[in-house]
């Protein structure tokens, strides 16, 4: 199924939605990978003002090129999830219950996931151009210091995605291949 | 003897870098159309489809086709006739740092593993150098993701784990990566040697082209082999389930010591970016 979504999303839609759902979002979502996850978990752990409002805050893992000229962003592909599986609890806990990135994470990620009745979305890894294109503004909120890694609110129009670990505790990774083999059988 | 003006290196290394991020070679996307047509799950077919149109709009638009531009692999083949004018590292490094800076490509690199300061300018490369025969320089830059990188490996197995113990290797490295490295995949391997030479073997074949056949006839039927064990592990483009997890299996070898079977798998992703010049 494929549903247009926007932001902030509902808890009744997050319910629609399951594995192999494909979603279009169109609204805010916030960059962050590795350094930022990081520093946004040690303010959090110290008791600190945070530089965005994790709560219903939508987190895109990327680390985008630098826009050309007329560009609002470069490209923008996921990087892989599970490098953000230690930090994932604590911004959870915050209030953000979507991610999005590329590849399998570890197995508490999915209970989490499924605790907090949130979900956990892929784009296409390497399809970084095209995805770029549904980017339509760019704002710089925190850590320009990290360069692609600083955290930036994005605003996006149809952004495509694929829900891989839905509120259900299901996982598209697993789920992909016991289809693959069955049809082996 | 011949002179070779340091500038012209520099130059070379720069259009090579932008050109690998920005135009990815046919035979890796005609290989990618043909799985393509072959993959029987749908949002499998759907992700390769996605992932074509993605090469051909970078490629139309100048733009990188993916945003992780890597650390700058680049290879150098000097003929031991050729003189410089000066110190080729430096001139290779400038290449890469007038690339990253004015090819709009990420800057990937930090400069300690534990300080993690970026260097802005993705320098230093990362470079290979072999004395070769004559009056010309090969040079290949290969932009390499972190993605792919992280789930390669070297492992020293013994001779008697054989040909069936490096096929074990290879497909539980590929299953333990699952959707981390972007599938379709490129799987270079590097046996024999030790363990650093492994390692750059795998490299190296990963520069040879997909429809290369291994002229080493044990080693060709291992490339067929593991490609079509690899391809039904079930992985699939991204991860997502399929019968496309990999493009291409290549072997490099070199002979090894008795003890010794050097296995280094290195995983490239689709968006398997080298380009090459003679100068
Ligand atoms: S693994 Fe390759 S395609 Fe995927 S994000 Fe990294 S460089 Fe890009």
């Amino acid at each position: 199924m494929i549903y247009k979504l926007h932001t902030p999303i509902q808890g009744k839609d997050i319910a629609k939605l399951h594995i192999g759902d494909i979603v279009l979002i169109s609204g805010t979502i916030y960059t962050a990978r590795d350094a930022a996850h990081k520093r946004l978990v040690e303010l959090i752990k110290s008791n600190q003002e945070l530089p965005l409002e994790l709560k219903d805050a939508i987190i895109y893992y990327v680390g985008p090129t630098p826009a050309k000229p007329n560009q609002a962003i470069g490209s923008a592909g996921p990087t892989s999830s599970y490098r953000m599986d230690p930090y994932v609890k604590d911004i959870m806990e915050k209030g953000s219950i979507i991610s999005i990135g590329k590849g399998p994470r570890a197995n508490y990620v999915k209970d989490l996931i499924k605790e907090h009745k949130g979900l956990y979305l892929s784009t296409i890894g390497g399809a970084a151009a095209a995805i770029g294109k549904t980017v339509i503004k760019r704002e710089l909120i925190a850590y320009p210091d990290l360069g692609a890694e600083a955290i930036q609110k994005l605003e996006v129009k149809d952004f495509y995605a694929i829900v891989t670990y839905d509120s259900y505790g299901e996982d598209l990774f697993t789920k992909g291949i016991e289809d693959f083999r069955k049809k082996q059988n | 003897m011949r002179e070779l003006n340091l500038n012209d290196v520099t130059k070379a290394v720069k259009s090579l870098a932008i050109d690998a991020c920005y135009n990815l070679n046919d035979d890796v996307l005609n290989c990618i159309k043909c799985y393509k047509d072959k993959e029987t799950s749908e949002l499998g077919k759907s992700v390769l489809e996605k992932i074509i149109e993605n090469d051909e709009l970078a490629k139309r638009d100048s733009l990188p086709m993916c945003q992780d531009t890597g650390v700058a692999v680049v290879f150098v083949e000097i003929g031991n006739q050729v003189i410089f004018n000066g110190n080729i590292e430096d001139a290779i490094n400038q290449g890469i740092r007038e690339a990253y800076t004015e090819g709009y490509l990420r800057k990937s690199v930090v400069s300690h593993p534990f300080n993690r300061i970026n260097t802005i300018d993705n320098t230093p490369a990362i470079i290979h150098y072999k004395i070769t025969e004559g009056e010309s320089v090969k040079i290949t830059v290969a932009p390499k993701g972190g993605g792919s990188e992280n789930v390669s490996l070297v492992k020293m197995l013994i001779p008697a784990d054989g040909i069936e113990g490096v096929k074990k290797l290879v497909l539980d490295t590929v299953f333990n990566a699952g959707g981390k490295p972007c599938p379709p995949i490129i799987i270079g391997l590097g046996i024999g040697g030790n363990l650093e030479k492994s390692a750059l073997l795998a490299k190296e074949a990963l520069m040879r082209d997909i429809d290369d056949e291994n002229k080493d006839p044990i080693l060709n039927k291992l490339e067929k082999e593991l490609l079509s064990e690899v391809n039904k592990l079930g992985i699939g483009p991204m991860g997502f389930g399929g019968n496309t997890t990999a493009l291409a299996v290549k072997i490099n070898s070199y002979p090894c010591h008795i003890a010794s079977l050097p296995v280094a798998i290195n995983i490239q992703c689709h968006a398997s970016r080298h380009k090459s010049i003679i100068l």
